[in-house]
């Protein structure tokens, strides 16, 4: 047997097996590092940039970078922190995120990051995109509100689900969308059910069921009892 | 022909192969007229691809349309330099006529009116493309007479033959334009060496990419020769990356249109390097027209027996095959391009792996720019040491030079490495120069007491894009226009250049309406120090460049634009106070902010 390599993050030593990403082997030793694209069930997406940190001074997405024996990487340093911000508030601007209207607040990774990060406020203007919301699925309601292209519901339903319902599509600010893989473009035309694997992967609040409404209340849901990143830890 | 026929004939040229996904959409495009949701649908259906896979590649392109853009589309080149030709006028005028809004359709569905990235006509602009064929030096005589034509429905193939003229433009010739060679004599000289010979003359030749990065080609061939192809089809390709969409670039469209042989050849000489059948050239859609000329170009090869199997009577196949792009800068990224190549959006790929081992396909793919594969045959036929006599001792071999803007020649200008950007501006006639952006928007802007620095790898590396700005012009406008054109390229993949870009975009015009202060030129600097390093890919990093050089080196063309030394909102709040002023009928001095105050009163 090889002796266990390690790598430093933010001074802590990380083992990981050769082929680990930084993310999946500080995720495994119960380091987080914040991010939102990124499930450990799939490969990396690397879109979302929340996971940015600094190897040897040089910026890089962790999800997507291969760990290295005696590599330096800085995660929750002052300065990347408020890069994260500043990406946070990037994706609150350029949808409509209402928290406290959505049925997802306290399950929100995207609500429950900017509390990590302690985002104040969405500091740029707001762009209220008009985004449409698709009831036509009997038992899912698509609220593209709240999209951050993050691709998690496009990879579980092709992986998991063997469907393909989702693609990422169009391009820039205004026209980067999810399509849905009907002519109609509507969820209803097509085969998706609530079992899939992709109505539950959702971060923020796309994907919902219906007639489901505020079962667990405010207050104690997932986020509400730990931060984020405590949550890494506890996995472990 | 039916609507459907129509499509079955487009698929089956493409033997319903998805990968082929961009030709069959144009195509079926070039002749329906847009690519309407039943369309798309047997389209994914004939390729057994998700449906909604297909529509995010029809909707990616800025030249595919899912809704109807009318049977005249006018799209008009709107780089800065075809803004200082006039062409914003020409186009309200040309609205004004059509009675149209840019970017909408007319009632009758007849023509649409809309700008769209730099065309690569910077030296005869203002240019457009109307249906995607280019028509160079537009005047207002000519506006009129071409909204005549849309308005009697006169076929675009029946208008004037002289508006579509191209020009080369050349202006001076060096080892590469001078050439001299017939077609074949590089490739034979390539095919007797051998592939290993080959590849050792170019590494020592120190021949490095043209297109601006300047990686080694001999090391790119040498990595995507030694690796192994994948799977149960394996092979190795070679692409031509003609995808020339960095503004104020337009030496490949000249290659392409009167050097096609040696870019062929450049590319069949890769081939034979790397081990490839096949090569692929990927032009942009811009140069829609050039098509048909490079396709009777690749016939002759194949006459010759330049081109298919048993090439000059050696047991090298190799053979070339064109993918038209769609209006995606994006696509020049050597990664989008190959994403492109089959089928897919424009998204830059997570690297590593790096095309070399893990390119078109799955497979190990060099990507190299038109001029570079040109210059390849210069090594092939006269030799490593006769190359390494041209030019600098880090930057071997010459450099053609695309010039535009504010001199009396603009045009093609090829130089051996090592020539001052002072020099350069002599040759093309630029007199009273403020400054100069080189290698596009992406690049840097260079001002006055810069001009003594010299085009090569060792000072600035360039793909040769020269823009010439005298100092009657605003540098904060070139800016804008800059900020405009990535805002529209962003691919949307990653999140700091998605919004990024916007944002830029929006602070440099909240500063154009003169409501900008020092705090959004702060926020310019925090989006700079973000997008550089977060970005995905070199669109986002390089977005801000443009932004940070003219400010730090034109600071006065945004200072005299902005309001006030402390915060200023996007909007003006007296305006907003204006219907309160009327519903309740007072002008008085209470009525206004002190700021806005009418006629000099004091609050």
């Amino acid at each position: 047997m090889n002796e266990t390599q390690t790598f430093q993050l933010d001074g802590e030593d990380i083992p990981f097996a050769p082929g680990q990403s930084i993310m999946q082997a500080a995720t495994a030793h119960g380091a987080y590092i914040p991010h939102l694209c990124w499930h450990p069930d799939f490969a990396a997406h690397g879109s979302c940039k929340l996971c940015t940190v600094k190897v040897n001074g040089r910026f890089g997405s962790s999800c997507t970078m291969a760990a290295q024996a005696g590599m330096s990487v800085e995660n929750r340093t002052a300065e990347l922190d408020d890069k994260r911000r500043t990406l946070l508030q990037m994706l609150f601007v350029e949808g409509n995120h209402f928290c406290p209207s959505c049925e997802k607040s306290g399950n929100c990774a995207l609500q429950a990051t900017a509390y990590e990060l302690k985002m104040m406020s969405p500091h740029f203007d707001m762009f209220y995109p008009d985004r449409p919301v698709d009831a036509s699925h009997p038992d899912v309601l698509l609220d593209f509100n709240r999209c951050i292209m993050c691709s998690l519901c496009v990879t579980a339903s092709a992986e998991v689900d063997g469907k393909n319902i989702f693609y990422m599509g169009g391009r820039g600010l205004l026209g980067r969308r999810v399509h849905v893989s009907s002519e109609s473009g509507r969820l209803g035309d097509t085969n998706f059910a609530l079992s899939d694997r992709a109505a539950s992967i959702c971060p923020v609040g796309v994907i919902l069921p219906k007639r489901r409404g505020f079962a667990v209340p405010i207050g104690e849901r997932k986020y509400d009892k730990a931060p984020i990143s405590a949550q890494v830890k506890e996995r472990v | 022909m039916s609507d459907t026929d129509t499509i079955d004939a487009v698929l089956d040229r493409h033997r319903r192969d998805g990968t082929r996904l961009m030709q069959i959409l144009r195509e079926t495009q070039e002749q329906l007229g847009w690519l309407a949701p039943a369309t798309l649908t047997r389209i994914a259906e004939a390729v057994a691809w998700p449906r909604a896979k297909v529509e995010g590649t029809a909707d990616f392109y800025s030249f595919f349309h899912t809704r109807p853009l009318g049977r005249y589309r006018v799209l008009w080149s709107d780089n800065i330099t075809d803004r200082m030709l006039g062409n914003i006028d020409l186009m309200d005028a040309m609205c004004k006529k059509l009675w149209l809004e840019p970017g909408r359709v007319s009632e009758d569905g007849l023509v649409s009116v809309d700008t769209t990235s730099c065309t690569g006509m910077c030296d005869q602009g203002p240019a457009l493309l109307v249906n995607y064929r280019a028509i160079t030096r537009l005047t207002p005589a000519r506006v009129g007479e071409m909204v005549g034509l849309i308005r009697s429905e006169t076929p675009v193939a029946d208008w004037p033959a002289e508006w579509f003229a191209v020009e080369d433009n050349i202006r001076r010739k060096d080892i590469l334009l001078g050439h001299g060679l017939v077609p074949g004599e590089a490739l034979a000289a390539a095919l007797e060496r051998g592939p290993e010979k080959m590849l050792a003359e170019i590494k020592a030749a120190g021949l490095r990419g043209r297109g601006g990065a300047g990686f080694g080609t001999g090391l790119k061939w040498k990595a995507c020769r030694n690796a192994p192809g994948q799977g149960d089809n394996p092979a190795h390709y070679v692409v031509c990356n003609a995808d020339e969409g960095e503004p104020g670039t337009f030496k490949d469209r000249v290659l392409l249109s009167s050097y096609a042989d040696l870019v062929f050849e450049g590319i069949s000489i890769a081939g034979l390097v790397v081990g490839a059948r096949k090569g692929l050239l990927y032009l942009r859609g811009e140069y829609r027209y050039l098509l048909e000329g490079l396709e009777s170009a690749l016939a002759a090869r194949r006459q010759a027996g330049l081109l298919g199997a048993n090439i000059l009577g050696t047991a090298f196949d190799f053979d070339i095959e064109i993918h038209l792009g769609a209006g995606a800068y994006i696509c020049g990224e050597e990664s989008a391009l190959i994403e492109s190549l089959e089928g897919k959006p424009g998204r830059p790929r997570i690297r590593p792996p790096f095309p070399v081992t893990q390119g078109y396909l799955g497979q190990p793919t060099t990507v190299n720019n038109v001029e570079t594969l040109a210059a390849s045959c210069l090594i092939a036929s006269h030799g490593s040491a006769w190359y390494l006599a041209h030019g600098t001792g880090k930057s071997a071999g010459s450099k053609i030079l695309s010039i535009s803007g504010d001199c009396e020649r603009p045009g093609i200008y090829e130089y051996p490495y090592g020539v001052t950007v002072r020099q350069v501006l002599a040759d093309c006639g630029a007199t009273q120069c403020q400054a100069v952006q080189v290698s596009g928007p992406s690049g840097i802007c260079l001002a006055e007491e810069e001009f003594g620095r010299r085009i090569a790898f060792e000072d600035i590396p360039t793909a040769g894009a020269l823009m010439v700005f005298d100092e009657s012009r605003d540098m904060f406008e070139v800016a804008r226009n800059f900020a405009h054109f990535f805002a529209h390229e962003s691919c949307g993949f990653c999140t700091p250049c998605r919004v990024g870009t916007t944002l830029v975009r929006n602070l440099m015009d909240k500063i154009a309406r003169q409501h900008g202060s020092p705090y959004d030129i702060n926020e310019l600097f925090k989006l700079h120090r973000l997008m550089q390093g977060a970005s995905h890919c070199g669109l986002g990093n390089s977005a801000c460049n443009p932004v940070f050089d003219t400010l730090n080196k034109f600071r006065p063309a945004y200072e005299r634009r902005l309001m006030s030394l402390d915060y200023e909102p996007a909007f003006d709040l007296d305006a907003a106070l204006s219907q309160a002023r009327q519903m309740t009928g007072r002008d008085d001095v209470g009525a206004h902010l002190s700021t806005h105050l009418p006629n000099g009163a004091e609050a």
